[in-house]
This record gives structure tokens, sequence and C-alpha cells, in this order.
């Protein structure tokens, strides 16, 4: 036997027992997903029934047309998309701000990794009673500071009445608030990988620039930033993907109420209040489909550019 | 001139980042320790006191409590919340989930890392597209098959669960650490008579134990902050209830203060915040190794 067929077959070996368990409760599981949202099936019914049986298109018929299937997934991506760009830029400006030493630096950066560790139903309570109208701390702060009439609701009012500048325009503030939450858990995990990669780069680089001449805006423009490119890049797909699909934090925070309804809630309630399997598993469904289609578009369109980049 | 204008603004420039870089970091250490002070303020006072004054952030000696800690441990037949049954609830699964993840990610991270086996690749690539579909995706059929097999309401299904949630992960942060350990200490062990496993057990596992700890970790904390699959499986059996789950529960009750509420928060972030500082170094380098060559 060969050296490199004996590599093969221990590689095969080695890998053979974590694929079974991914396979088990995986794969297997998101395949007969795709089985059930083709069929009709209540849980009450699922007892009794074999794996393939009365197929039909009734849950995707019944996702496309129910109310607020549209504007759900408009929710979610400006949800998405708000909270990704907001954690990878203030995870950027952390790490660029943490990135020379200071006296008690290693506490901060340990310190800044609170939000990112501690359990999301404790800290989604905690800015739940902060913000509270009747007895959270940031509106008595809000009357003393600004002056604020009214305690606002963050988490339950759909849409806000700004006034500025003699313009009136309405924010989604629920929506809004969700987001900054998003920002506030996950900016670290942005924080540490940028950071990581910004202690990488070697200081005869930005020496040179300096050499040269050019301001700190210039050196972070033209040296930092297309060496940082590839690692926020990459951030940028895994929390799309991570928010895509998150549940908890806006479940807990709103319960997907007052402009919130993320797809993901969505499929928790068809699951548990209407006990309808086949409908949560077409939306689903649907959800991955549509996360794997924006994937697609921006790999087509920069993919490339990121690998040019690096 | 001109020379001296770009001067000018280079100067400009490095004092007023000088001065911001000072600003965001006040901010930054005010947006991520404020909020978990607040936690703890508010645990230890009476609801009365909050209710007050609800814009102070300090607490007088008069009103200051451990009753909302008393009544977030003491078991419900005492008339408490439980939480010290939930405490070990989520102890279990969480310390079962990262046994039986290592044990199905060890061999895989091996075999990705070192043996150019037939699909090597792809299988890497696969393990990390399961993050593709959303939690909620799984939570279906599991939720079903574990209806059918009765085990619904259990805490081992709950870990079964968070193994499937976290094996891919830990294969990419095992497979990382893994490269960095050169072939040749294992050519050395096979050359020793050690055969592939016994150069696994002996050698590679006892080098690659910051990894191993810093993986073990991280899936602690997933599964002890895990919340959606615990509400699933396990709503209806306030036995079994993990800290995530029992906390949400209890914000539901109406009669529940909010400064008791706190209190429940702090006990279940406190086991996770005090493991994650023993290891902090261990743990962030264990996630982002590989970042930096990219």
């Amino acid at each position: 036997m060969t050296a490199s067929r004996r590599a093969n077959r221990a590689g095969l070996a080695f890998v053979s027992p974590t694929f079974i368990v991914v396979l088990v409760v995986v794969v297997l599981p998101i395949a007969w997903t795709v089985l059930l949202a083709f069929q009709k099936a209540r849980l009450v019914d699922i007892q009794g029934m074999g794996l393939f049986g009365n197929w039909s298109l009734d849950n995707f018929a019944q996702v496309f047309d129910s109310a607020g299937f549209w504007s759900s997934l408009g929710t979610t991506l400006l949800y998405t998309a708000g909270s990704t760009l907001g954690s990878v830029v203030l995870g950027l400006i952390a790490a660029l701000a943490l990135r020379k030493p200071f006296k008690g630096r290693g506490l901060l950066r340990a310190a800044m990794l609170l939000p990112y560790v501690a359990p999301v139903v404790a800290v989604a309570f905690v800015w739940e009673v902060a913000l509270s109208p009747q007895y959270g701390v940031v509106n008595d702060w809000g009357k003393r500071l600004f002056g604020w009439d009214d305690p606002i609701a963050f988490l339950s009012t759909r849409e806000y009445e700004v006034h500025l500048l003699g313009l009136h325009f309405d924010i989604p503030l629920a929506l809004l608030t969700v987001i900054v939450f998003e920002c506030w858990r996950y900016f670290p995990f942005a924080f540490l990988f940028i950071l990581a990669r910004l202690q990488a780069v070697p200081d005869t680089l930005e020496e040179a620039a300096l050499v040269d001449g050019a301001t700190p805006t210039q050196r972070f423009r033209h040296v930092l930033l297309p060496q940082l490119m590839p690692v926020i890049a990459l951030l940028c797909v895994l929390r799309f993907i991570m928010t895509f699909n998150k549940f908890d934090d806006v479940y807990l925070l709103t319960g997907g109420g007052a402009g919130t309804d993320v797809a993901a809630v969505r499929v928790y309630d068809f699951l548990t209040a209407r006990y309808d399997v086949g409908a949560a598993a077409a939306q689903a469904l649907v959800l991955a489909a549509s996360l794997m289609i924006l994937l697609g578009f921006y790999f087509k369109f920069f993919g490339n550019k990121v690998q040019e980049e690096a | 001139m001109t020379r001296k204008a770009a001067l000018t603004r280079a100067q400009f420039e490095e004092r007023f980042f000088g001065v911001l870089r000072w600003f965001v970091i006040a901010f930054l250490a005010v947006i991520t320790v404020l909020p978990f002070y607040y936690m703890v303020l508010l645990s230890l006072k009476p609801i009365d006191a909050l209710l007050l004054d609800p814009g102070s952030l300090w607490i007088s000696a008069k009103d200051f409590t451990l009753s909302t800690y008393r009544d977030v441990l003491r078991s419900s037949e005492d008339g408490g919340q439980g939480f010290l049954k939930f405490l070990l609830n989520s102890a279990l699964v969480s310390l079962g989930t990262v046994v039986l993840t290592l044990v199905a990610a060890v061999p895989g991270a091996y075999a990705v890392s070192r043996l150019k086996f037939f699909g090597h690749r792809q299988v890497s690539a696969l393990f990390l597209a399961v993050y593709l579909f959303p939690a909620t995706l799984l939570a279906v059929p599991l939720f079903v098959i574990f209806a059918r097999i009765g085990l619904s309401s259990s805490l081992v299904g709950l870990a079964i669960v968070y193994v499937a949630q976290t094996v891919p992960v830990s294969i990419y942060m095992l497979k990382n650490y893994l490269v960095t350990i050169p072939p040749s200490i294992e050519e050395a062990a096979a050359l020793d008579g050690c055969s592939r496993l016994q150069t696994v057990r002996k050698v590679i596992l006892p080098l690659a134990l910051p990894s191993l700890m810093a993986t073990g970790l991280y899936v602690f904390m997933i599964a002890w902050n895990e919340f959606l699959f615990a509400l699933l499986f396990l709503a209806a059996d306030p036995g079994e209830w993990t800290v995530s789950l029992g906390l949400a529960q209890l914000s539901n009750g109406i009669e529940v203060p909010k400064t008791v509420l706190m209190a429940g928060s702090v006990v279940l972030t406190i086991p996770v915040v005090l493991l994650f500082f023993a290891a902090e170094r261990l743990l962030t380098e264990g996630l982002t190794s590989g970042a930096d060559k990219s």
C-alpha cells in the first residue's frame, strides 16, 4: 500500500465519526425539512404519517400569500444589513482606538468582550428595563438632560415622529433600537478579528508611509484599509449570515412586534402558535433560499474584488 | 509653501485623532461596562427604590438588599423561583455538550488538518456550510423527531441539538490550531513505533491542549447562553428548564419585580463571565487564530 493510499484510508477513518454525527443531527434534519415543506403536515397528524405522502405546494402558496410576508422579508433585510454594517464599523473603530498600548488596555479589551459573551436573555432584559418608559434609566436621564416631554417607548413604537430643522419624518424606532442592540452585542466579535489582523500588519509599511508624509487618514485609507479588507469582508459575510437567521434577540426584545417581525420569528410563530409544521418548514426554506441568493450575488460581484485586495 | 501646508494638515490630524481616540476609548468603556453595572445595581435594590428614582446610578446603604437573590435562588416549594435547579440543569447540558462536541470534532479536525484523503477540501467546506441554514430550519425537524421519540422535553435531547450547533465551528477552530503543529513531530512518533491512533492520543492531543480548552470554553458559552431550542423543547416542563429559559419565563410572570429579574440575570451571567475572564487570552487567541495570517 502506498503512503498516499494509507493517508487516504486513515483520513476517511478519522473523519467518519465526525461526519456521521453531522449527518445525523444536521444534514438529515435539513433534508427532512425540505420534504416537510412540500407536504401538508401539522404536528398532530405527523405521528402517523409516513416520510412521503400527500405532496402539495400549499405551504409555499400560504407563505407567499400570507399577510406581511414581503414586509417581513424587507424588515429582515434592513435589520441584517444595519446590524452587520454597524457592528463591523464599530468593531473597526474600536480596534483602531485600542491598537496602541495604554494603561488599562488589557482590562478594557477584556471588558469590551462582555456584550458578546454574556447570555442574550440577560442582556436583553437589561436593555428592556433600561429603555422602559416607566422605570428605565434612559428615559429618566433623557428627561433631565434633553428635556424630553414624554417618555419614549423604544421597544414598542413602530413609527416615531422626529422634528428636525422644521422637517417632520417618521423613523422605525423599535427596529432601530433592535439594530442598535445587535451592533452593541456583536461589535466585540468584529473588534477581536480586526484587532488580531491589525497587529499583524508589519510596522515597516506604516513607517514608510510616514516618511512619505502621509497623514493619519491617508495612512488608514491607503495602507491599513487594504490590509484589513479581507478580514472585514469575511466578517461582513459571517455577520450577515448569522444575523439573517437570528431569532432570540428580536424575540426577547420586542416579541416581533412594532415593525420588527423578522422572518426567523415568523417561523417560530408558525411552529408554536399554529403547530403548522409544513408552513414553518416552507417559511424556513424560503428564508434559507433568500440568504443563498443574496450570498450568491455577493460573491459574484464582490468575491473577485476581495480576492484581489488579499 | 505647499510642503508647509501638508505638514500642518498632518499635524492637525495627528492631534485631532490623538484626542478623538480618548473619546472613543471612554465611549467604548461606558457602553460595555455600564449596562452590566446597571444590571448588578438594580439587582441589589428593592423595587420601590427603583420606581421612586429610576435615574439613580447609585445605591444608598439603607436600600441595599440581597432579598432579590434569595427570592431567585430559593426552590419553588419555598416560594422562590428555583434558579438553583436551573443552574444545575444548565451546567449539565453545557458540560455534556462540551464533552460530546469535542469527542465528535477532534478526529474530524485532525483528519482535515493532516491527512490528504479523498475529498478533504470538500469536507471542511461542508462542515461550515451548515451555518447557512438557520437554526430555526433545524428546529422544525428536530422538534418533530424529538416529539416522536419522546426526547422532546429532556436535557439529553437538548444537548444533542447543541452538539449539532457547535461541531462545525469546533472543527474549524481545532483545525486552525492543528495545522500549526509541525508534521515532523508526528513522523518522529511514527519512527518510534507509534500507530496513527497512538500518535494522536499521546502526541497531538497534549500539544493541542490550549486549543482544546479554548474550543471547549467557546462551546460551553454557546450552550450556556442558548435560548431558542431550550424554549422549543423544554417550555412545558419547568423541572428541566435551563437558566436562560427560566429567566425568560420569569419575565412573563406578572407579579415578578424587575429587580428580581435583574438578580436572575446576574445569576445567569456570572458563571459564563467568570469562566471567560479566567481564560480570556486563551479564548480570543483560539477564536482568531488564522485571522492574522489571511
